[in-house]
């Protein structure tokens, strides 16, 4: 087999299991889209706050220090203990839990029936806010996650594939994880959002808030519930993301991917999401690796606002979106 | 007045239900919408509320519903009791929960949701088993046997005419005491609304629905009510049972538009004699 096309090989293996990554940030969208019809600009910096209190947890660093240091002249940063990983995700979970509450509370309560318009820009304000409130709280140092998942090259798929081609592929453990840990979560979505009374409840909320309304679905429960998924599924993107990077303020840009992922696979379909992930995945490494060259190079950045963009064009509600009905 | 009101209507098994009592609703804080309305609504009966555009049917349903808060309405004067108890401070779904539901003007189906998902939603509020609310969802498609055939569409695919059952199914999956019909003839061709307000009759009569409906067509509405409210900007100007509104010469001549001495020119018309009628 010519050298070209392993490597080719090993190229759209690696963009699949970047683009799961892209698909699970853009999964957080699609809940709170699919629920309320708001776009949640917030969503990449709420996976980056997920991580930083993961890690505060982890660590048992003092929240506020900073601040408290400043205003009564203390030295104190850590609690002194370290948690174990499974007990600080839990914790985190049930911080965004009231994350989403008190999100639901002061913002989304009062803003019922609003124009589209204004919920987003109540979700830039969320996302600036939220980012300068985990740096109070955290400090905006990078940090290093670790929760004890699997890291490093696969050497099972090294040696199978060496055997095979004569080249061993290499194939990070925690992509493996993580390619795992999405597709259950997207399993668990859809038959939740399908066949659960709730999930039918949030379907419903987001075709007509009012009607929602009169017949008796808490509008202010069916938020809370899905921002909480939301907050959730931002955590599972944190940990995975702030395992392989670091958890530094870049985290949350990762969600300027999660749009053309969207676009793609339509904003209101959850495995469109993941769809659209690896395809921006997939095409976005090809293309670096077949075209970029003759370019050169550095088309990651663009490739998938260009796809987004042609999308928009000839397909605007994305591959599995809902179609947009309108009766004349 | 009140005790006028008892008096005129014909049926006497009734028992009040609903009771509003003068309210007056001011949306945005400044506009006001509702200038002090009453009404009775009777058990077993259908009420109507009747009135031209802009009178305040929908909103003293959504009063009545508490729908109003969404839309940055409020009820700033008069009580609203349901069996006597006060209900204007409750959450919609608390409302759903003791038995009174809307139907919405203008359908508001789900539209991405199928017609037997949409029915589902209905309900939501009913901690029942399965198997209860199939026998409900059996009895919604036997009054209305082309929501079956329709049941795996989406509700947005659907005609007016199935949305609008569509959407009195729904509410009758909650298992309500009292429904709030706001406007089913809207947009429906003359021979739907007759079959829709046959189906709501026969659900009064076979199965002991409350209505209080809003209608624009007078015509329909008072062949099918019991008893009826004229509602003029925001006042009810006027009530008594259906017959006796049927045959009042200032109904017939502004919303039935006949008059003894036959059609008329608009030169004619004479200035409305509205009865007035105060209320503490």
């Amino acid at each position: 087999m010519p050298d070209q096309l392993i490597f080719g090989m090993e190229v759209v293996l690696n963009g699949l299991m970047a683009g799961v990554l892209y698909a699970l940030v853009a999964l957080g969208f699609v809940l709170i889209y699919k629920a309320s019809g708001i776009f949640n600009y917030a969503q990449g910096v709420m996976a980056l706050f997920a991580a930083m209190t993961l890690v505060g947890m982890m660590e048992g660093r003092v929240p506020f220090s900073h601040l408290i240091n400043a205003i009564f002249g203390t030295e104190i940063h850590h609690f002194g203990w370290h948690l174990p990983g499974l007990a600080a995700v839990l914790l985190t979970m049930l911080i965004m839990v009231a994350l989403a509450w008190i999100v639901n509370q002061l913002i989304f309560r009062h803003l019922v029936n609003q124009e589209p318009i204004i919920l987003f820009m109540a979700t830039i304000g969320l996302a600036y806010f939220l980012e300068g409130f985990g740096d109070m709280m955290w400090g905006s140092d990078i940090k290093k996650l670790d929760v004890g998942l699997p890291q490093g090259i696969n050497l099972m798929i090294d040696e199978t594939t060496f055997n095979i081609f004569g080249y061993g592929f290499f194939i990070d453990n925690l992509d493996l994880v993580a390619t795992g840990v999405a597709a259950l979560l997207v399993v668990a979505l859809v038959i939740f959002a399908q066949y659960s009374k709730q999930g039918r409840a949030m379907r419903a909320v987001a075709d007509d808030h009012q009607a929602a309304l009169s017949v008796g679905i808490s509008l202010n429960f069916i938020w809370v519930m899905v921002w909480s998924l939301a907050g959730f599924v931002a955590l599972v993107a944190g940990i995975m993301w702030g395992t392989k990077s670091g958890v530094q303020f870049s985290l949350s840009l990762i969600a300027l991917k999660a749009l053309p992922v969207l676009m793609l696979g339509g904003f209101t379909s959850i495995p469109g999401a993941i769809v659209g992930g690896l395809i921006i995945g997939v095409g976005e490494k090809l293309f670096e690796f077949t075209v970029g060259p003759l370019v050169g190079g550095a088309t990651e950045n663009w490739f998938a606002y260009v796809l987004a963009l042609l999308f928009l064009v000839f397909r605007p509600q994305g591959l599995f979106g809902e179609k947009i009905i309108e009766r004349v | 007045m009140e005790k006028e009101t008892q008096m005129l209507d014909a049926t006497p098994r009734d028992e009040t239900l609903l009771e509003v009592n003068n309210i007056e609703v001011i949306y945005n804080h400044v506009i006001l919408v509702l200038k002090g309305v009453s009404l009775n609504v009777p058990k077993g009966g259908i009420t109507a509320l009747l009135g031209g555009n802009g009178a305040g049917k929908t909103t003293t349903l959504k009063a009545i519903s508490n729908l109003l808060r969404s839309e940055r309405g409020e009820v700033t004067k008069g009580s609203i009791t349901y069996r006597g108890e006060r209900v204007q401070d409750l959450m919609p779904s608390d409302l759903v929960k003791k038995g009174v539901v809307q139907v919405m003007e203008g359908r508001h189906c789900f539209e991405h949701l199928t017609v037997e998902e949409n029915l589902l939603t209905g309900a939501y509020t009913r901690g029942s088993s399965r198997g209860e609310i199939d026998a409900d969802l059996n009895m919604v498609y036997d009054y209305f046997p082309r929501l079956k055939e329709r049941r795996k569409s989406q509700a947005g695919y659907t005609s007016g005419g199935e949305q609008q059952m569509c959407a009195i199914g729904r509410a009758l999956m909650s298992r309500p005491e009292t429904i709030l019909l706001d406007e089913p003839s809207m947009g429906l061709a003359p021979q739907l609304v007759e079959q829709i307000f046959s189906i709501v009759k026969s659900l009064n009569e076979e199965q002991g629905y409350t209505f209080l409906l809003a209608e624009q067509n007078t015509n329909v509405a008072l062949r099918f009510a019991h008893y009826g409210y004229i509602l003029e900007s925001g006042r009810v100007v006027m009530d008594g049972d259906a017959r006796s509104l049927r045959e009042n010469p200032d109904v017939k001549e502004f919303y039935l538009g006949m008059s003894d001495e036959g059609r008329k020119s608009f030169r004619d018309v004479r200035s409305y004699r509205r009865r007035k009628r105060w209320l503490a």
